[in-house]
């Protein structure tokens, strides 16, 4: 048994959650300013970043909006863009069964991109230990991204009416995405399925209520898999 | 913004509680049982499967230039992708883009 207390864990995890705050910080004061910008009011903004917390679904529902999207597509266009965290919840859910109801409800609510990635790395390097020291290394980690997301939100809402309009900002959310997209393509399949879903929506611009975007996604996720299958049967 | 109030709370609320119950879909629903192998593979993807379509007609059809393509917003694109690509750093990405397209406008005035 270590001599690991619940704050030692903490800390621990706080530590290790602290890089993350340099890409969480501007990247929240950016969506808070652009969707000011948009249309949206202050209380929308900050409320949006406190229910949703994740950032690339925030902006694909903002650019849907700017698109006047209908409001199903806009709901559609952001929760595909989350459907990852799912993955994220399943990978978790071995190290974290044990603990109590209202600690995984928790653990769920704080559940981004750097919080799976820097907490699974831990437990699967440490399988063994408590759901206590888990719990404890994942609130510590996911900690300080989740406040400086507020704070930029908060921040950068009031900073974007205070930005005169004459500013041209109109590309900001497009080149938003191209920065998000870029480290995502680590892997052939990865490129196929991009390619399909950029391809695709454009091909399919003309279908009804923006549904091109969805049926291109599909088409692409099921291409990320087919290429990966074929990858792995030449290796 | 052509919405209502009551369209943008309902778009946010419901993006909202939609989100947690994705997030918490095996933390709290589906727990431990097993899932098909098919499936995590797609989840996979959800991502880079959606942002390269939202992204392509903002980028080949800028809403600023009544949806003509655009030099400069091109070249601005191509940076912060390149940039991107190169250095996984999306606000690096995000500030070269816009310098690229704040010089790059400067030129053509």
């Amino acid at each position: 048994m270590t001599s690991s207390t619940a704050k030692s864990d903490f800390w621990r995890g706080f530590g290790d959650g602290m890089p993350f705050v340099l890409g969480a910080g501007p990247f929240g004061l950016l969506f808070a300013v652009l969707a000011t910008e948009a249309g949206l009011d202050v209380y929308q903004v900050i409320v949006m970043s406190l229910l949703v917390i994740a950032g690339a679904a925030q902006f694909a529902a903002l650019s849907q909006m700017q698109d006047a999207a209908p409001v199903a597509m806009v709901l559609m266009a952001g929760l595909a863009v989350n459907m990852r965290m799912a993955m994220y919840s399943a990978a978790l859910t071995p190290h974290l069964k044990d603990a109590p109801f209202w600690h995984r409800a928790w653990a769920a609510y704080i559940l981004v991109d750097n919080s799976y990635a820097v907490g699974i790395v831990e437990f699967e390097e440490n399988p063994d230990t408590t759901w206590q020291t888990k719990i404890q290394y994942y609130l510590g980690c996911a900690l300080p991204v989740w406040i400086v997301w507020y704070i930029a939100t908060f921040v950068g809402a009031f900073v974007g009416q205070a930005i005169p309009a004459s500013i041209p900002i109109d590309f900001a959310v497009a080149l938003t995405f191209l920065a998000l997209v870029g480290p995502m393509l680590r892997t052939l399949p990865h490129v196929a399925a991009a390619f399909v879903s950029a391809a695709g929506t454009l091909m399919l611009w003309t279908l009804p209520y923006n549904s091109g975007l969805m049926v291109a996604a599909i088409l692409a996720m099921i291409v990320g898999v087919q290429v990966e299958n074929w990858v792995a049967r030449r290796t | 913004m052509i919405y209502t109030n009551t369209q943008i709370w309902t778009i946010i609320i419901l993006l909202g509680i939609g989100t947690y119950l994705i997030r918490t879909s095996f933390l709290l629903i589906w727990g431990n049982r097993p899932l098909p192998a098919w499936v995590i593979q797609h989840l996979r993807y959800t991502a880079v499967a959606i942002l390269p379509g939202l992204v392509a007609p903002l980028v080949l059809w800028p809403a600023a230039t009544g949806g003509e393509p655009d030099l400069a917003r091109g070249i601005a694109a191509i940076v912060t992708f390149a940039l991107a690509y190169k250095t996984r750093n999306v606000v690096i990405a995000v500030l070269g883009g816009a310098v690229t397209l704040g010089v790059m406008l400067a030129l053509v005035d």
